[in-house]
């Protein structure tokens, strides 16, 4: 994974503003696997973040952590300076977790006006089953409301507490193409108001198109942190996939001039500038078969960061 | 999806007021009657908890006890202004509501912590023990109303006590059951997660009211059972809340019995709470 991790600095904020998120060093660990295996990262204030990462790849609990779900083993995490816990008891930061219940038995507006009650300062409740648009199934049980109705009423429950930092963990899971449309156009209009929002999402697009800078996660650890452009100019040319048994990828790489050759199984996945000469190689000295040329894009180079090959 | 509202005028005034970050913690760790009334509401609008915990004590009252009105308790005849067999089985339905009651308070965090909402109140400042005195307080409160709804069935068909007897039994028998058996819900919804706590607590409550006479009185039972039967959490709060009623005053094992068995219910409690926010 040499290459792949962008530095980057702290964006600019605005002088003497604490960031939304600080965290150092973050490690957790389950038994004999580290979900999370050394994280840094810090997100300024008005940032909007996309948390990208194939499953397990340690998004959910670093999310636990930045919430006070989960105590860090090691390392230290803040929310605008004060630990997650302070920090949801002022209602500075709330979050659209996966795993968030609801109470089946009780009606839309119900649950807003009981989480609005535990909280100091609170928006109208009309105000946020606006915003997240189920002002028509306010009086609803929330037991018949579908998945999706049920994903806009968290949602709506975390802008109750106007949060500086809100963190969306696969908040669009259940909702359909025009739901997550208006989901995201909410959330827009939101970040201008100066609210940072950070969102795990295994749609590539999503992050491609909402997030302002996106940090790429695998087994545990940042591989990538940069903005959208950054993050796709990390591979660039084109991709050459073609099927080559008993290939060495070592070899490979060094006859062809490319850094690195993916092997899995018989297939084999070549990231290049040139993928004309590349083709060309592969065809007429060696016995490849399937030979196909790809652009770069969001998810290729989400594969090329996190996939086993990657670390080979 | 059925809701696709424009959210253009959260947009249309976005820029004007900004997310401001000057925040204030709410007092009392989160406790407030909004959240109270909701739980009460809930409670209330459950029909199989109001058939178990408040039309059933008064049905069984009805059934059982009312037949009984006219044979004395005690060596004082009724028309003397002894107490009748049926308020002795008034007194013990009561109690049963009030046990129902509470014991679902604790099957109820047991439900919601596996549906995933525990979790998500974390993510409010709510205090977990705060919550769970709120629900406590539900309960109780639903636990009066089956001991008032009791007696006053008990009153209508023509229940003599004096005010001393029915403030007497029905404090303690109130107060006892929601103590000892709120805590006992709680246990078992900390350790069995989902409905199955529910099933568990409703079957270990009837199990336990005919082990403590509520429902055969205990000095029918056999030798042997009646030696079980004292030691079982029912019987010392049973026998208090009844004391007033039977005149026999308080016998020191009742009480010893009834405070053994909320230490042991309490101390799993605060154990099995502990356990559970530790990692939520």
């Amino acid at each position: 994974m040499e290459t792949s991790a962008l530095p980057r600095s702290t964006p600019p904020a605005s002088p003497g503003a604490r960031p939304a998120v600080a965290a150092t060093g973050l490690v957790k660990s389950f038994g004999a696997v580290r979900a999370v295996d050394g994280v840094d990262l810090t997100v300024a204030q008005g940032e909007i973040v996309a948390f990208l990462g194939p499953n397990g790849a340690g998004k959910t609990s670093t999310i636990d952590m930045l919430l006070g779900l989960a105590t860090p083993d090691s390392g230290s995490v803040q929310v605008f300076g004060e630990s997650p816990r302070a920090a949801i008891a002022h209602g500075l930061v709330s979050a659209v977790l996966q795993t968030g219940g609801l109470l089946k038995d009780v009606t839309v507006r119900e649950t807003l006006d009981l989480t609005a009650s535990l909280f100091a300062d609170t928006r109208p409740v009309d105000e946020v089953l606006q915003r997240a648009g189920i002002a028509e199934i306010a009086e609803r049980r929330v037991g018949l409301c579908s998945g999706g109705q049920q994903q806009r009423l968290r949602f709506a429950m975390a802008l109750l507490s106007d949060p500086g930092l809100l963190i969306l963990d696969e908040p669009t899971t259940g909702m359909d193409v025009e739901g997550r449309r208006s989901f995201w156009s909410a959330i827009r209009a939101d970040a201008a108001r100066g609210r940072t929002v950070l969102f795990a999402t295994h749609y590539l697009e999503e992050a491609d198109e909402y997030a302002d800078r996106i940090v790429l996660m695998s087994r545990g650890r940042i591989v990538a942190d940069g903005t959208t452009t950054e993050i796709k100019n990390l591979v660039s040319g084109r991709i050459v996939h073609a099927t080559l048994p008993g290939a060495d990828p070592v070899a490979l790489a060094a006859q062809l001039g490319v850094d690195e050759v993916q092997v899995q199984g018989e297939r084999i996945t070549i990231g290049t500038k040139d993928s004309d000469a590349v083709a060309r190689y592969l065809l007429t000295q060696t016995p490849a078969r399937d030979v196909e040329i790809t652009p770069q894009n969001l998810e290729s180079v989400f594969l090329a960061l996190t996939s086993d090959g990657a670390s080979a | 999806m059925t809701s696709t509202t424009s959210t253009t005028t959260a947009a249309g005034r976005a820029l004007t007021d900004r997310v401001d970050l000057q925040r204030r913690v709410p007092p009392f760790g989160g406790f407030n009657l909004t959240y109270l009334g909701i739980e009460l509401k809930r409670r209330l609008r459950n029909r199989r908890t109001l058939i178990f915990t408040i039309a059933f004590p008064v049905v069984m009252f009805v059934i059982i006890g009312l037949p009984l009105g006219d044979q004395p308790l005690t060596g004082t005849p009724i028309a003397d202004g002894g107490p009748s067999v049926a308020a002795y089985i008034m007194v013990s339905m009561a109690m049963y509501g009030a046990m129902m009651s509470a014991t679902q308070t604790g099957a109820a965090v047991g439900v919601e912590r596996a549906q995933g909402w525990s979790r998500q109140l974390r993510l409010t400042p709510l205090n977990p023990l705060v919550n769970v005195v709120t629900k406590m307080i539900a309960g109780m409160a639903l636990g009066l109303l089956a001991v008032v709804a009791t007696f006053a069935a008990g009153a209508i068909s023509g229940v003599q006590l004096s005010a001393a007897e029915w403030i007497g039994s029905g404090l303690s028998g109130w107060i006892l059951a929601g103590a000892v058996f709120t805590a006992l819900g709680l246990l078992v919804g900390y350790l069995v997660p989902g409905e199955n706590a529910a099933q568990i607590t409703s079957l270990a409550i009837v199990l336990l009211a005919f082990l403590g006479g509520l429902f055969y009185p205990v000095s029918s039972m056999p030798d042997f059972m009646q030696t079980i039967a004292a030691f079982t959490p029912v019987y010392g709060i049973s026998q208090i809340a009844r004391a007033p009623l039977t005149g026999e005053g308080l016998d020191l094992l009742w009480v010893i019995n009834a405070l053994a068995w909320l230490v042991v219910f309490v101390a799993g409690t605060v154990w099995a709470f502990r356990r559970d926010t530790k990692r939520v």
